[in-house]
């Protein structure tokens, strides 16, 4: 019993003519989410190259310094430091990295589980359909993110664990779509004859319906990597995620709650850079999802 | 009606016992044997041989099984380690503060999603539109917990006008309950955005507009409540997410519900409450969701129609 509910799509705009002005700041607009998006990946490939930075060294002399002040090597600390003497500007950095490499993981893991359980669901139909919308009743009326407290909590701490607990539900929605997308795309004419030519189950599956799924699991791809890293900034908020060696916005952001009246900038900065992540990819999946909407197969 | 809240129940039990089964494996997946890891290393191992059969752990995997579905269906999930009260007790202890958040969340989440929504679909495309378009897509992606710690510092240690965290007076709710709504405000605003505006095109918002109504009054008195059908189902469809995300206010703001209390236990390794408070929170999400499903069925007199027959 998985009630989909589907939005009908808005209709198009009344055609009122718009300036060139506006028609200019919409297209800068379009490139907006990816190019930070592009900042980011950046920032935390090429980052710790340029700024030198030490997780775990601390350094008591610099400790809670606001943005600005100049640390006792001489160096600027543009935003700060925090409670043990260490630089916002590489927490950002080795951050941004983390929370790439989960995301990265971790939508990877979501994205082939739910895309082949979907397919198989979808093409095959009876009691593996029936298993998996059962399955998907069961994770969709749990919350998610306390089903990753549970797992992340009960196991040794490790980017591995958080990558399972996160995962745990996040296939969930690539397995949903896949699996609406197979039921109509089964019945399109190229897949019949593909069946009636006798074209095996696998190859139908992989040649003739995979590629139509492709566009909007893309989206979907863009829309969950920003809840993943939503979910491990969670996790290491409340103390369940990574091991304390590997720096996390989360975590940066927990430890600046003790000094919150006297060293504000530890929460703020690495909040504002992850709520920047995540508005973006999700702009990102809204303009893919409407793309493929004017465009793709349906 | 009657027999949509019958398959209702029927699935609520299903997925009960799914969460439940799911922990019950986690349990006995997860590394390390919980009684030496409660007792600690100077236990005999007759103490540790005690604690195993009161965990339900010693036995086949079959007959621990069978106990647990035992211990399910009377509710006695054995005593919390940390305080030695019946885990189930200590969990509904903490189920009103939790009530408590969420109702106020929704509360604050449906008034402030549907003005801007009402607002919005008044002028599609329009500069209130964008506006409110560009808040919700950032309450939706700003992470609640860091939200939740930029109100604490403005308004109770910048302005010192809430308390800060805690519970207790009403003043006390205030900050988490914001914390909670933002991204359900969004959610609310984004879709009934998208339904009120649909319905401004069919044709009995036409037919009053035609007899002479302002759009303001098409709006509110004939489009708003048949526009509200989809709202509260996919507002209900979240009601898991908004479970969760209370789960992570607690924390922040030290609120005493059962957020705070899993947290702990996870972190304690405290079994008997971790499984009752998933068994509760699992229950807790399919009352609310049974409570939407009503609500849109007493909306819309199709769904009651089609339900009964």
């Amino acid at each position: 019993m998985t009630d989909d509910v589907i939005l009908r799509a808005p209709a198009v705009v009344r055609g009122r003519s718009r300036g060139r002005a506006a028609r200019a700041a919409a297209s800068i607009m379009r490139i907006v989410p990816i190019a930070i998006i592009a900042i980011y990946v950046l920032a935390a490939v090429f980052g710790p190259m340029i700024v030198p930075f030490d997780p775990v060294a601390t350094q008591i002399v610099d400790r809670l310094l606001p943005p600005g002040a100049t640390t006792s090597t001489g160096s600027v600390a543009v935003l700060g430091t925090d409670s043990t003497g260490r630089d916002m500007v590489g927490q950002l950095i080795y951050g941004a990295r983390t929370s790439m490499l989960i995301g990265t993981l971790t939508v990877a893991v979501c994205t082939v589980v739910g895309v082949v359980v979907g397919l198989l669901a979808g093409y095959l139909g009876g009691i593996a359909d029936t298993l998996l919308s059962r399955i998907i009743d069961i994770l969709i009326a749990f919350p998610n993110i306390v089903l990753a407290i549970v797992v992340a909590g009960l196991f040794e701490r490790g980017v591995a664990v958080v990558v399972v607990a996160l995962s745990l539900a996040g296939w969930v929605s690539f397995a949903r779509l896949t699996r609406g997308a197979t039921l109509s795309l089964r019945e399109r004419e190229w897949v019949s004859a593909a069946r009636v030519l006798g074209v095996p189950a696998p190859r139908i599956m992989l040649r003739h319906v995979l590629p139509f799924v492709f566009a909007p699991v893309v989206a979907l791809v863009a829309l969950e990597f920003g809840l993943i890293v939503l979910g491990e900034a969670g996790l290491s908020f409340l103390g369940i995620g990574l091991p304390h060696d590997i720096v996390s916005w989360g975590q940066t952001i927990a430890a600046g709650k003790a000094y919150l009246s006297t060293a504000w900038w530890i929460s703020v900065f690495p909040g504002i850079a992850l709520a920047l992540l995540v508005v973006m990819t999700g702009l990102l999946g809204d303009q893919l999802n409407s793309r493929f909407q004017r465009g793709g197969v349906r | 009606m009657m027999s949509m809240i019958g398959r209702r129940l029927a699935v609520g039990v299903f997925v009960i016992w799914g969460v439940t089964t799911l922990m019950f494996v986690l349990i006995r997946v997860a590394p390390g044997d919980p009684a030496t890891t409660l007792l600690g290393p100077d236990a005999t191992p007759e103490q540790i041989e005690a604690l195993t059969e009161r965990l339900g752990l010693s036995g086949n995997i079959v007959e621990q099984y069978l106990a647990y579905l035992r211990q399910l269906a009377t509710l006695d999930f054995g005593d919390s380690f940390r305080t030695g009260q019946p885990a189930i007790a200590l969990v509904s202890s903490r189920l009103p503060e939790t009530l408590q958040l969420t109702l106020g969340a929704t509360v604050i989440a449906a008034a402030v999603g549907l003005t801007l929504s009402l607002l919005a679909a008044r002028r599609p495309d329009g500069a209130i539109d964008r506006v409110v378009s560009t808040i919700s897509i950032l309450f939706q992606g700003m992470p609640t917990f860091w939200v939740g710690i930029m109100l604490i510092l403005i308004f109770a240690l910048v302005l010192r006008v809430t308390p800060s965290s805690g519970a207790g007076t009403p003043a006390h709710l205030i900050l988490p309950a914001i914390t909670l709504a933002l991204p359900f405000t969004a959610i609310i605003a984004r879709i009934s955005r998208a339904t009120l505006t649909e319905a401004m095109r069919e044709p009995y918002v036409q037919t009053a507009r035609a007899k002479g109504l302002s759009r303001g009054e098409a709006l509110r008195n004939h489009a708003f409540r048949n526009a509200m059908g989809p709202v509260v189902t996919i507002v209900g469809l979240q009601v898991g997410a908004l479970v969760g995300g209370a789960v992570v206010v607690e924390n922040v703001f030290a609120w005493p519900g059962l957020g705070t209390l899993i947290v702990d236990s996870v972190a304690s390794r405290d079994y008997t409450v971790v499984q009752a408070a998933v068994f509760v929170i699992a229950l807790f999400v399919l009352a609310l969701n049974l409570v939407a499903d009503i609500v849109n069925a007493l909306l819309d007199p199709r769904i009651r129609v089609e339900a009964n027959a």
